[in-house]
């Protein structure tokens, strides 16, 4: 595993591109686009205010640069830098901004949600769609770009729009049965939209394509809800978190749940592997001690280092006593991933927010846990193969993968705090986001990788 | 207890001849003398006694004496002690004879009279035994019912108190229930109440928001706008259409299209599957026919009748749904035989097995029993046996020793040792072996390597000459250039010469491009692995002058790779650039072995001189 040097970054914003072959990051009012390979950089756009948002066309031709607090986006072309847009929404302001998966239309949510303007670069027509809800995910475009599905709400009432991309046509419109709508997410066939509603009750709702009602799911009544959803990339399985710390899955013919994975805070079943990771400060010689290090750089060196141990069944896993009389309370499953050939799901319980369980969904059971020694920020599965990248916030990167796992120091002069990583599509390398830095990690071939971790495991 | 008894009675006997002697004295009746007689009977008589008796009867009262008795004998119905006179004025004589048979009558009666007594006696001691225990008994009896009573009201206690707890609990639980019941009441009215504020709430701030929209749009703000340099063609290439009734309806046709598609591949997979388990399902109904057939064929002849008819069926059944293209056909004609005739086959192997395994269980028991009762002969057998198998090893193994011992101290060639220790570390050899065949590949590869830098050596060698050649002919070019010759001359020369030079130089470009590739190409090769021991180059440096340090370390590396030791290694990697970073791994257990060796393998391929490996 090989690691770039570091560049500058501002509020996390680095976004690969959708062909992976750029790296574009801004750094303060500058948007900077750097070859993958190389790193070096080949274009520098300076925009008019800090940029708050950043989101790349799916042609990877166009980069949007969103100022919210001015009203403002800038569009950058990669082909001609000369190519200039912006787009100002004035008084009515701007509290989103997204592609539309042509690449040539672009999205904005004015504030209060008053309405969503769709600009077009390639003609002058511009089109507005009123009564957007103000919702978690009330935008959602199908996989293959075509349809658009929105969540509105008038009357008191949810709806659901359903757009084609291509011209904006309202293709469905139909009211959905629940108190508050909170999200929606098209499958990855594009062929039902999952709807959600609020947290105060649980209820999910399948739509078809055409707005038929396929079925709907509430697992109980008179507790907080759902707290996240995530489909499988085959679109076989709907995973729902809620806040009673569990997962059920359900399927894509009854839409039944299957199964339910809780997450307790013991683990008892000696089947599963629990990977602790474990601190070791390094011993230091008298020679280490004697000459006091110069500068803040030896800082790294001098830093614990930490490893994976297994830890023999039954483990007890660090819980949070959650808040119960706050709002967005820190409990239930507040992030759930597939691995790109469904072949795993990453949870993480927000009351036990050191560890990420690993499920076999072949085989419906818990696979693996791995306990960190802080609580886990992001993690993401590699888009390649069934490898999941965890950071903490600390300065080490974390991989799992069903041969095992490890965590690896991000090198660099101070502490390098992993706040967020995002794959290459590739997967053969990753950005590393911390607050004010970005660095990239390169990794090999399996092969390589696990011989390289014997060798220096071996060594220390 | 008899002896007991016997033993006071001697202890008395003195006192109780004074009593009797004296009482006889007194009364002097034949009953009392009688009684006398038996008290007296169990102890030897003394003269004491004698004398006694012959005080009854002196010389003067012999014929008072003799009527008396014989008068008392006849009260008790012996026979007259007089013989029978014929005259009633004849003094009646004494009869002798009827004398001894009365004594003879009384000697035995009074022995009847002993041994009765001595029963009863021994009967009363068993009666007083008995009573005595039944007291007992009943003492015991009597103090288990007043603990057993107790007892009782222990547990009653307890029971009234389980059932008063319960009650409580009833109670509780009751409460509880209408708790819930109570703030489910609550929540549901809070609920209420939340979705009606809410929906009011909603409505203020639609009407807010209405206003706004009015305010912020309709005012044409001059700001809203878009500054665009020139309008970019679509991502298709086409031309935007016009939204038409068309257009709409060509949308429904494509979204209808998209689900027919989506069915379609989901009714297909299904279709799969349905024709993966039809597969199965023929195939288990297959087996289960050659399974049950050939073994069933007895049992039809001479058990019952209905198996016989069921195996016809199926066979029957068999025949006909083997036709392959039965399975084509849709369920619902086929549905019907194959799942009767599966179940009946089922149910057959079911009965089948459960036979199997009743006999199985019984065999298995009788063979238990058998055990069970040859083992105790055999067994001592056995493990006499055992031991003496056990004796024999024992003292094998110690004549072994010795032998090995004798022969360690005497000779202790290498050889033999070396055989030793061959067989105690078999495996260890093998391991050896492996790594041998291993370092022998790696020795056979950088032999190979080394010959092809001897020969990229030699042909810069070569190369060199050929330069050092051309410099020279160059130079006599040259030399013979300045010389004043004839220009024509001159020019034909020297177009001969640039022609000649120009090939050699394209051919020395050809021979020189090998070598410069060849380093090249190694230095490409061997960072690859020394990135990959030391985890710390990057594998695309930003910068160019990075690249340059980068190869030049990485050419380094390839030239030393032979004489280079991993502590040599070390500072490059510190010289490189990223050398803190620390690595920790755990792997699963499972896969760690493969894992090792892999690594293993790796790392002696590409530093054959180390041989500390990890």
């Amino acid at each position: 595993m090989n690691f770039s040097e570091v560049f500058k970054l501002s509020s996390l914003l680095c976004k690969f591109s959708p062909d992976g072959k750029y790296l574009a990051s801004c750094v303060q009012y500058r948007l900077v686009v750097r070859d993958v390979n190389t790193l070096q950089i080949l274009q520098l756009y300076t925009c008019l205010d800090q940029i708050q948002h950043i989101e790349w066309s799916a042609d990877s031709l166009f980069i949007l640069c969103a100022m919210y607090k001015r009203g403002l986006v800038q569009v950058w072309s990669l082909e001609q830098p000369e190519w200039h847009c912006k787009i100002d929404e004035g008084s009515a302001g701007l509290v989103a901004s997204c592609w539309s998966p042509d690449g040539r239309h672009i999205l904005n949510t004015t504030e209060f949600h008053l309405r969503i303007t769709v600009w077009s670069l390639c003609t002058k027509s511009v089109s507005y769609i009123k009564y957007p809800k103000a919702c978690l995910q009330g935008i959602t475009f199908t996989r293959d770009g075509r349809y658009m599905a929105l969540a509105e709400r008038r009357d008191c009432k949810d709806y659901v729009s359903i757009f084609v991309c291509s011209d904006w046509q309202l293709l469905r419109h139909f009211d959905t049965d629940t108190q508050d709508l909170t999200g929606i997410e098209w499958a990855p066939n594009g062929c039902v939209l999952a709807v959600w509603d609020t947290c105060l009750e649980y209820k999910i709702l399948l739509y078809s394509l055409d707005g038929r009602l396929l079925s709907a799911y509430s697992a109980y009544e008179w507790s907080l809800g759902i707290k996240s959803v995530a489909w499988s990339p085959s679109s076989q399985f709907l995973a729902v978190g809620s806040y009673d710390g569990k997962v059920r899955i359900l399927n894509h013919v009854t839409w039944k749940m299957i199964t339910e994975f809780g997450h307790p805070a013991t683990i008892n079943n000696p089947k599963i592997v629990v990977y602790k990771e474990a601190e070791k400060s390094p011993q230091l010689g008298l020679g280490c001690l004697s000459f006091p290090p110069p500068g803040a750089g030896a800082g790294p060196l001098l830093s614990s280092e930490s490893k994976y141990e297994i830890a023999s069944v039954p483990v007890s896993l660090q819980t949070l006593k959650p808040v119960t009389d706050r709002a967005n309370p820190k409990i239930g499953i507040g992030m759930l991933a597939f691995s790109p050939d469904s072949y795993f799901l990453a949870t993480r319980n927000d009351n036990i927010p050191n560890a990420v369980w690993v499920w076999d969904i072949q085989k419906l059971r818990l696979f693996a846990v791995l306990e960190q020694l802080s609580p886990v920020r992001t993690f993401q599965w590699d888009p390649q193969q069934p490898r999941l990248a965890i950071c903490t916030g600390g300065s080490r990167l974390y991989l799992w993968s069903p041969a095992g796992c490890m965590s690896v120091q991000v090198p660099g002069e101070g502490d390098f705090a992993v706040l967020s990583l995002c794959w290459h599509l590739s997967g053969d390398s990753m950005a590393l986001l911390s607050k004010d830095h970005v660095c990239l990690c390169f990794l090999e071939t399996e092969a390589s990788v696990s011989t390289a971790c014997r060798q220096l495991g071996g060594h220390t | 207890m008899g002896d007991w008894m016997t033993v006071t009675d001697r202890g008395l006997s003195s006192e109780s001849k004074t009593i009797s002697q004296y009482t006889s004295e007194i009364k002097m009746s034949p009953s009392s003398l009688y009684s006398q007689q038996v008290l007296c009977s169990s102890i030897p008589l003394s003269k004491n006694v004698h004398s006694f008796f012959s005080a009854f009867c002196t010389e003067d009262n012999i014929e008072q004496s003799i009527s008396y008795l014989d008068q008392e004998l006849t009260t008790f119905g012996f026979p007259s002690l007089y013989e029978e006179s014929k005259s009633k004025e004849t003094k009646r004589e004494l009869n002798i004879v009827a004398v001894l048979n009365c004594m003879n009558e009384l000697l035995v009666l009074q022995r009847k009279n002993l041994l009765a007594q001595e029963n009863v006696e021994t009967q009363n001691l068993k009666l007083g035994s008995d009573m005595d225990h039944l007291q007992s008994c009943y003492s015991k009896l009597k103090e288990q019912l007043e603990t057993s009573r107790r007892e009782m009201i222990g547990l009653q206690e307890r029971d009234r108190q389980l059932q008063c707890k319960n009650r409580n609990l009833h109670q509780l639980l009751k409460n509880e229930k209408d708790e819930v019941q109570k703030l489910q009441n609550i929540i549901a009215s809070r609920a209420t109440q939340y979705n009606h504020d809410m929906k009011r709430k909603e409505r203020e701030y639609n009407k807010l928001k209405e206003r706004l929209h009015q305010l912020v749009m309709n005012k044409k703000d001059k700001k809203i706008a878009m500054d665009i340099l020139n309008y970019v063609g679509r991502a298709d290439g086409k031309r935007g259409s016009w939204r038409t009734g068309k257009t709409e309806a060509r949308n429904e046709d494509e979204m209808y299209k998209i689900l027919l598609n989506d069915y379609e591949y989901r009714q297909k997979q299904i279709l799969m599957e349905n024709a993966e388990l039809k597969k199965v399902l023929q195939q288990m109904k297959k087996e289960m026919i050659s399974l049950l057939s050939p073994q069933k064929k007895k049992p039809r002849e001479r058990v019952d009748d209905s198996t016989g008819t069921v195996i016809s069926d199926v066979e029957e059944d068999a025949g006909e749904l083997s036709r392959e293209s039965m399975w084509d056909l849709s369920c619902e004609t086929v549905r019907e035989q194959l799942t009767n005739s599966i179940r009946k086959q089922w149910r057959i192997l079911k009965s089948h097995v459960e036979k199997l395994d009743n006999q199985v269980s019984k065999v298995h028991l009788e063979g238990f029993n058998d055990e069970d009762v040859i083992s105790r002969q055999d067994h001592e057998q056995e493990t006499e046996k055992l031991e003496l198998e056990i004796q024999q090893c024992k003292e094998m193994i110690k004549t072994q020793q010795q032998l090995l011992q004798q022969q360690l101290a005497t000779a202790c060639d290498d050889d033999t040792t070396s055989l030793l220790r061959d067989c105690y570390l078999l495996e260890e050899k093998e391991r050896l072996k492996e790594e041998w065949s291993l370092f022998k590949e790696q020795k056979k590869n950088f032999e190979r390597e080394r010959r092809s830098f001897t020969e990229a050596a030699i042909r810069l060698g070569l190369e060199r000459k050929a330069f050092e050649e051309e410099r020279a002919s160059w130079l006599k070019q040259q030399f013979l250039n300045m010389t004043t010759f004839d220009h024509q001359n001159s020019e034909n020369v020297k177009l001969f010469s640039a022609f000649s030079g120009s090939s050699d130089r394209d051919n020395l470009i050809v021979h020189s491009r090998q070598p410069q590739k060849k380093p090249h190409n190694v230095s490409n090769g061997s960072p690859v692995c020394m990135s990959k021991l030391t985890k710390s180059l990057p594998a695309s440096p930003s910068t160019s002058d990075f690249c340059q340090t980068r190869s030049c370390v990485s050419e380094h590396s390839s030239i030393n790779v032979l004489n280079m030791t991993p502590e040599e290694i070390k500072p490059n990697q510190v010289g490189g650039e990223c050398t803190n970073q620390k690595w920790s791994v755990v792997s699963r257990p499972g896969s760690q072995e493969g894992c090792y060796s892999g690594c293993s393998l790796t790392y002696t391929n590409s530093h054959v001189e180390k041989d500390d490996l990890p």
